[in-house]
């Protein structure tokens, strides 16, 4: 008001801190470097710059919300006894000093607020204003309208001021326009002020339709800019003043008495805010320096506003139509330029029932089995397409969907195409053929499996039980006269590791393709046992239902393993220590050396290798200590000692290469046979043969040896006898002793000898050892009879035993 | 004019006692000589190994870090190292100067009756009673052993290391040498459990104890036996054995109280030489010197020839 009258120097506003006038001689200061300028708080405290938050600084203590004594919670104060210092904490006891300033959401100076702040009218006239700028011939040329916009005097509210020619209407400022409106005269049209003007420029970007570029009002500040603004599409846009908060154009500040030249350095602030907006393609970068204000926040906790943000103030809806209204209700959201809400509601789509499911309704789906057409259960296909509710094709007839590009031409009489390539087939490479013929045959094989275990179904339903084990019998037999049309295409060998087995497994297959019923009988081999017939007639048939039903359609699918898994077997060692009993006998005569020495392959690791500074052995082999091999877990010769002919070179061995010192232990040693006494008594056959012997000959052991050493002599020379001259003694009963062998290994020579049997025979230098000396002999006799001990006359001793 | 070359001197057996240490750390598990001869290490029954001067009789270190009694021990090539096993089934390395550990080695699921480094002392082998010899790399910091050896139906009672061969002697009475030259595990039947084997200093030979009193000498590359040694006891205890310092006798500890030594090649006693009168528990040989270490319960003496005479007036 008082820049109203004013003129001269009052008419210039001066801005910023005014540089102070130079002395007389001064020379103007340097300007302080860009570097050396120094941000620093109301305190003098230097402030770093930091990020983008907190507005660049650092703030808090440290970028914490905490002090440099930390958090100090305020400290519990009892509400029973000073009821009264029971402060109640506001928003602005959370707030930061900042907050409170001048500029923060919550100013403790008198600053205006939006709702007396000028702004624009409404969206419609500024919509109105941008297409007229737009389509004006001087672009811009709304400026002057903008001039002119009368500053709404917020803080003085008296409604008869005028500024600038331009004056409010008289009455209450709301609802003014609508006032305006009822002047009009009855017969005068006018185009309505407030329509929505189309909008008739051409798109000319490649933007999507109603595309604005990033608003940083919504981007900024959430919601706020988006409340439901029920009246903004309607005709009566005057009603902004009531709802329209959101959306409020710059920061003018409309203060009484503003000058002509302040209100345009506020417009021209306004443009140059713009000038620096968030980008060069926002089109709209306002509101970015929208202050917050406390107003904006809820003060009091209460439900969510009803949506139409009149907080059940329905005052002005009376001035409405409440059809419109309800139009408007309908579509919460915003309504893209150049559309507009539909009169008519869509005819909502009719929604239909679930069907009532059956009372016996299984939610399973039964597969119906596939039966191909042929001309054997031609009867059965019918009954099953019947029971299906399908009509029965006949074979001559197809269905249009069951032939081919080819056949359909030739139906039509077409001559086939001359092409290179005819089919996609003849693309595929070969393996690709061959995988796919598989498959072809796996689900053939499938559908055949399928078609005989139907048959057989029924087949056995339709008859008298058979006899328990007939049905085991036929039941495999059944599968696998399905299942082995397969097996001659896939090449599998379950039994390749055995060639003979899986001889007699192929010619099973045949056999049991050609529908004989002894097949496994034939095939099998007549030599073996009875347990082991068996136990390969189970493996057969086990192998050729698995093998046969899965194998086509599952290799296709799989690789082989780079290791075979196989549960059956187990790791061992490749070589044993073997048998004990020997070494003990050797050790018992100090025959150390080839008799007590096991060699084996040991792979010592590569990294122990370059430890030892050794080279590596074996440097191609990835192994690790002994070599191992598998072997059937189950085998009951697992177990056993196989005889083994690995031992007899070894024997050969030691009876080319006579110890050499033996005559010195022997002369040093006389009590060679010390320990044989402790050990006779090691098992019970050992006894039982002593016993058998006992009745042979006089009893020696309970007597001393001194005593029946002659007869001993007697029953045993002979068969030694027999072994010196050389003849095989396979035959012979009870003297022959196996374990001599091994002593002639032991003892003898290439060349010749008279060391062991020659001792034997004549029993001249060990006289008094002679009884120990046979228990010994038996001893070992027996442990080779428990053990199959490796000597080659290990045959014998079964029939010996027999008898 | 030429010399003739003197005459070698007859061996002198150890058998004055120059000192002894009582060690203080309970029952002497084991007692080592270092490479050179100059330390020994003791292994106590109180979780401590113990470094001393045997023929000052001075203690110079104790390194303690076991967590159950110590059963063996062994020093480096360099004599910068140190090796240990015992009964927490852990293989300690540890540094000599500084006494700290720097490594534990756990995976042995028994305790530790031997331990050795092999020449390089970049591995330590050592053998259990869970019947597995493993060798762990003192290079690398990785924590399992760098091969496994369970070939072993018992348990180990002894692993000696030369070169390119480990021999090792199990309680289920072989004596298994494992090659890594010739990629070979050589198993020698002796029947009894063994409980020491050793080397002989020209490495032609083995020499095993085992439970039937009786020291076998047999030959390395054919397993045959060159030598037996009876006289002593050995039923029960493990007891160590040895050869002298230069091939010519067998020395083995007793349970009679006794170290026996025999003349290599004829097999004869040569000497019985009473220590006290418990069980000589563990002894060691003098690389290069007639020179003996016994261990009987909680100390170690120190033997020396007749005609020795200490230097230095140091006793």
């Amino acid at each position: 008001m008082a820049a109203l009258d004013s003129d001269g120097d009052e008419d210039l506003v001066s801005y910023g801190t005014g540089l102070e006038p130079l002395e007389e001689g001064e020379r103007p200061k340097k300007p302080i470097p860009l570097q050396d300028q120094t941000v620093r708080d109301e305190k003098g405290r230097y402030k770093r710059f930091h990020g983008a938050f907190s507005g660049g600084f650092s703030a808090g203590y440290f970028n914490t919300v905490g002090s440099k004594e930390g958090w100090t919670p305020s400290s519990f104060v009892s509400s029973r006894q000073n009821r009264a210092d029971r402060s109640v904490l506001g928003p602005e006891d959370f707030m930061d000093e900042e907050d409170l300033s001048e500029f923060g959401i919550a100013p403790k100076a008198i600053v205006t607020t939006d709702d007396f702040a000028s702004k624009t009218k409404d969206r419609i006239r500024e919509k109105a204003r941008q297409l007229a700028a737009a389509t004006a011939p001087i672009p811009g040329a709304t400026l002057l309208d903008d001039l002119i916009t009368p500053a709404k005097d917020s803080l003085v509210t008296d409604p008869g001021v005028k500024i600038y020619g331009c004056a409010l209407p008289p009455g209450g400022s709301e609802g003014s326009e609508e006032e305006d409106d009822d002047y009009l005269p009855e017969n005068v049209t006018f185009a309505p002020k407030d329509v929505t003007p189309v909008d008739f420029t051409p798109k000319d970007n490649v933007h999507g339709l109603a595309y604005k570029g990033l608003d940083p009002h919504q981007a900024l500040f959430g919601t706020s800019g988006e409340h439901f603004n029920l009246f903004s599409g309607g005709p009566e846009g005057a009603n902004n003043l009531l709802g329209d908060i959101g959306v409020n154009k710059g920061r003018k500040l409309g203060i009484s008495g503003q000058t002509y030249a302040k209100t345009c350095y506020a417009e021209c602030e306004i443009l140059s805010w713009k000038a620096f907006g968030v980008g060069a393609l926002e089109e709209e970068d306002d509101d970015i320096y929208a202050t917050e204000t406390l107003s904006k926040y809820d003060t009091v906790l209460k439900d969510e506003e009803p949506g139409d943000g009149l907080y059940g103030w329905t005052a002005p809806r009376q001035y409405k139509s409440q059809k419109e209204t309800e139009k408007d209700l309908r579509y919460v959201g915003r309504i893209l330029d150049g559309f507009s809400l539909a009169s008519k509601p869509l005819s909502s789509k009719k929604i239909y029932p679930p069907p009532e499911l059956p009372r016996d309704y299984r939610p399973v789906h039964y597969f119906r089995p596939v039966v191909a057409a042929t001309s054997e259960n031609s009867h059965l296909l019918q009954v099953l397409s019947e029971s299906a509710g399908k009509p029965v094709h006949d074979h001559g007839t197809h269905s249009r969907h069951q032939l081919n590009a080819s056949k359909r031409g030739e139906l039509l009489g077409e001559t086939p195409t001359q092409g290179a390539t005819t089919s996609v087939l003849e693309f595929l490479s070969q393996k690709d053929k061959e995988r796919l013929k598989e498959m072809k045959q796996a689900t053939e094989l499938k559908a055949a499996q399928l078609k005989a275990r139907s048959l057989a179904q029924s087949a056995s339903s339709s008859r008298p039980q058979p006899s328990p084990p007939d049905v085991g019998h036929r039941s495999w037999h059944m599968v696998l006269s399905a299942g082995t049309a397969a097996t001659r295409a896939s090449d599998f060998k379950p039994f390749a590791k055995d060639p003979e087995k899986q001889k007699r497994y192929e010619a099973f297959l045949v056999n049991m393709k050609q529908g004989q019923r002894d097949a496994l009988e034939r095939c099998l081999d007549p030599s073996m046992t009875e347990w082991e017939r068996g136990r390969e007639r189970d493996e057969f048939a086990r192998a050729a239902v698995l093998y046969a039903s899965s194998h086509s359609t599952l290799s296709s699918r799989f690789t082989h393993a780079k290791e075979e898994d196989d549960s059956e077997q187990v790791e061992v060692p490749r070589d044993q220590e073997n048998d004990v009993n020997d070494k003990q006998s050797a050790v018992k005569m100090k025959m150390f050396g080839k008799l007590t020495r096991d060699t084996f392959e040991w792979h010592p690791d590569k990294l122990l290798c370059k430890r030892f500074n050794v080279p590596d052995p074996y440097p191609d082999s990835t192994l690790v200590g002994l070599p191992r091999v598998k072997r059937d877990k189950y085998s009951v010769f697992n177990f056993l000692t196989i005889p083994e002919t690995a031992s007899s070179p070894a024997a050969q061995a030691s009876s080319e290469k006579v110890p050499q010192r033996q005559g010195s232990d022997k002369s040093r040693k006389p009590s060679r046979w010390d320990t044989s006494k402790q050990e006779k008594k090691e098992d019970s056959i050992s006894e039982f043969l002593s016993l058998a012997r006992s009745k042979v000959g006089p009893p020696k052991q309970e007597s001393g040896p001194s005593v029946n050493e002659e007869e001993e002599h007697v029953t045993e020379s002979l068969p030694d006898k027999v072994v010196n001259k050389g003849v095989d003694s396979q035959t012979e009963g009870e003297g022959s002793r196996p374990s001599m062998d091994l002593f002639k290994a032991i003892f003898a020579s290439s060349s010749d000898e008279k060391s062991s049997s020659s001792e034997d025979e004549q029993g001249d230098s060990e006289d008094d050892q002679e009884g120990t000396r046979e228990a010994d002999f038996q001893n070992s006799r027996e442990t080779d009879l428990v053990e199959t001990s490796p000597v080659a006359q290990g045959m014998s001793y079964i029939s010996d035993f027999g008898i | 004019m030429a010399f003739p070359e003197p005459k070698p001197r007859a061996p002198e057996l150890p058998q004055k006692r120059l000192k002894t240490l009582d060690c203080g750390q309970g029952a002497v598990r084991a007692v080592r000589f270092n490479v050179d001869g100059n330390y020994c290490l003791t292994c106590g029954s109180d979780k401590t190994l113990k470094l001393w001067n045997p023929l000052r009789g001075t203690l110079l270190r104790t390194y303690s870090g076991h967590g159950y009694e110590v059963l063996d021990a062994a020093g480096s090539f360099d004599n910068s190292s140190l090796c240990s096993g015992g009964g927490d089934k852990a293989v300690v390395l540890w540094d000599v100067a500084s006494g700290q550990v720097v490594r534990k080695f756990r995976g042995h699921a028994g305790k530790v009756n031997t331990v050795q480094f092999n020449e390089e002392a970049t591995v330590i082998l050592s053998g259990s009673i869970d019947s597995s010899i493993r060798c762990w790399d003192c290079r690398s910091r990785r924590p399992e052993p760098v091969q496994t050896l369970d070939e072993a139906r018992d348990g180990i009672s002894s692993v000696k290391v030369s070169d390119h061969e480990v021999l090792a002697g199990s309680v289920d009475g072989r004596v298994r040498r494992y090659d890594l030259r010739m990629g070979q595990l050589f198993s020698d039947y002796v029947g009894s459990p063994i409980t020491c084997t050793c080397f002989s200093r020209d490495g032609q030979c083995t020499l095993v104890s085992s439970l039937d009193s009786t020291l076998r000498l047999l030959d390395k590359d054919t397993g045959e036996l060159l030598g037996e040694y009876t006289g002593h006891k050995n039923r029960e205890y493990k007891l160590d054995c040895c050869l002298s310092e230069r091939d010519t006798h067998v020395v083995s500890c007793s349970e009679d109280g006794k170290v026996f030594f025999w003349d290599l090649v004829e097999g004869a006693l040569a000497l019985a030489l009473p220590v006290g009168p418990g069980v000589v528990q563990s002894l060691a040989y003098h690389p290069t010197e007639p020179c003996l270490l016994t261990a009987m319960g909680g100390s170690v003496q120190c033997w020396r020839e007749e005609a020795y005479e200490a230097e230095g007036g140091t006793g």
